[in-house]
């Protein structure tokens, strides 16, 4: 029987190269508009151009190049299950993560962090902000600023436990 | 349309056993990278700061390399091609563009990372960078790991020996695409 399934593709022909390019140009497509979408300004217009459209590059190379729609549905129980359980884990965690105060309790340092964070920020903005090529060292210094704001962010856990 | 297994022995499943290893190995994987990038996004959103950050990684490079792993899984999905036509040769071919690939995304990433650290972005600088680091790093190891791995099947494939092993590897090479898929705009997208 599995035997036999393993045999159910024999019917099946390859695909010609010319398949397989004009696939690779579409993502190429897709790739330019993912890059494109933030020039027009518009904050939902980056998320859907650059996540939903990695979703739809995602699923392409899912599905002819790797022929994840050939496989058996053990394959995709097996994969779900590792989907699951990411889910498990974004959903159990992100709520303490995202969120820096609630009910009876305040993330101080996580505050205090992202108060740093900011304001050395603003430090970039003082120097016109752009790339990281620019050159400007003074910039990099903020960076490390950030860092020393992290570590303190170490102490995010104590806050947090110490706010309940 | 579609693809005929060239390996379907020992088949107690409906699945070879060499692709059931493959499947197994990718969905640790997607826990791995799961993890590392839901723990991004969680933060991204929870410290609105990290943009300060983000601004300064270079889209540029970061396009380059998401085209040249675009192009490098096209190479493996025609290696896969060639070793169904039992074009062993042909299949080391496709394999040895890949593992091109692998390494044009390596130069690039060594020039990017280079220009960044000499500017202080460092792994210390901060979350973002840390997160930044890992994440790509990660994905590097996974491109070296699979370059090395590609290189022996090719060895193996050119004799015209173990072609199935080719659409293994190929498998795994398109998982680490995919993973770059979603690195790509959380890292040089969304700013």
């Amino acid at each position: 029987m599995a035997a036999d399934a393993a045999h159910a593709h024999d019917e099946h022909h390859v695909h010609p190269q010319s398949f397989y390019v004009k696939i690779w140009a579409g993502l190429l497509v897709l790739l330019v508009i993912s890059v494109l979408g933030p020039e027009l300004g518009y904050k939902w217009v980056t998320l859907v151009t650059a996540f939903g459209i990695a979703l739809v590059k995602a699923f392409v190379v899912m599905k002819y190049f790797m022929h994840l729609d050939l496989e058996p549905k053990m394959i995709w129980y097996i994969l779900a299950g590792s989907l699951v359980l990411m889910g498990q884990y974004f959903f159990g965690v992100a709520a303490d993560v995202m969120n820096h105060e609630g009910t009876n309790w305040e993330n101080v340092a996580a505050k205090a962090e992202i108060a740093r964070g900011l304001a050395a920020g603003d430090g970039h903005g003082g120097h016109g902000g752009g790339h990281g090529d620019d050159g400007h060292g003074a910039e990099a210094g903020h960076g490390a600023e950030a860092g020393h704001g992290t570590e303190a962010g170490h102490g995010t856990e104590p806050a947090h436990g110490g706010g309940h | 349309m579609g693809f005929r297994p060239i390996a379907n022995t020992r088949s107690a499943t409906g699945v070879t056993t060499g692709k059931l290893a493959i499947w197994w190995l990718l969905s640790s994987e997607i826990v791995i990278f799961g993890g590392l990038l839901g723990a991004y996004v969680m933060h991204r959103i929870g410290h609105p700061e990290w943009a300060n950050q983000s601004v300064h990684t270079n889209t540029m490079l970061g396009t380059l390399n998401t085209f040249i792993l675009l192009s490098s899984s096209l190479s493996a999905v025609l290696a896969h091609r060639e070793a169904e036509l039992k074009n062993g040769p042909g299949a080391a071919k496709f394999l040895g563009l890949t593992i091109l690939g692998a390494i044009g995304f390596l130069v690039v990433k060594s020039f990017e990372w280079s220009n960044e650290i000499a500017h202080g972005y460092t792994i210390t600088a901060s979350t973002f960078w840390s997160f930044y680091y890992t994440a790509a790093g990660i994905h590097g190891l996974h491109v070296i790991i699979g370059a090395c791995i590609m290189g022996f099947i090719a060895y193996q494939a050119n004799k015209g020996e173990d072609l199935h092993r080719v659409e293994l590897v190929g498998l795994y090479w398109h998982f680490v695409d995919i993973v770059w898929i979603f690195l790509f705009p959380l890292l040089y997208i969304a700013k």
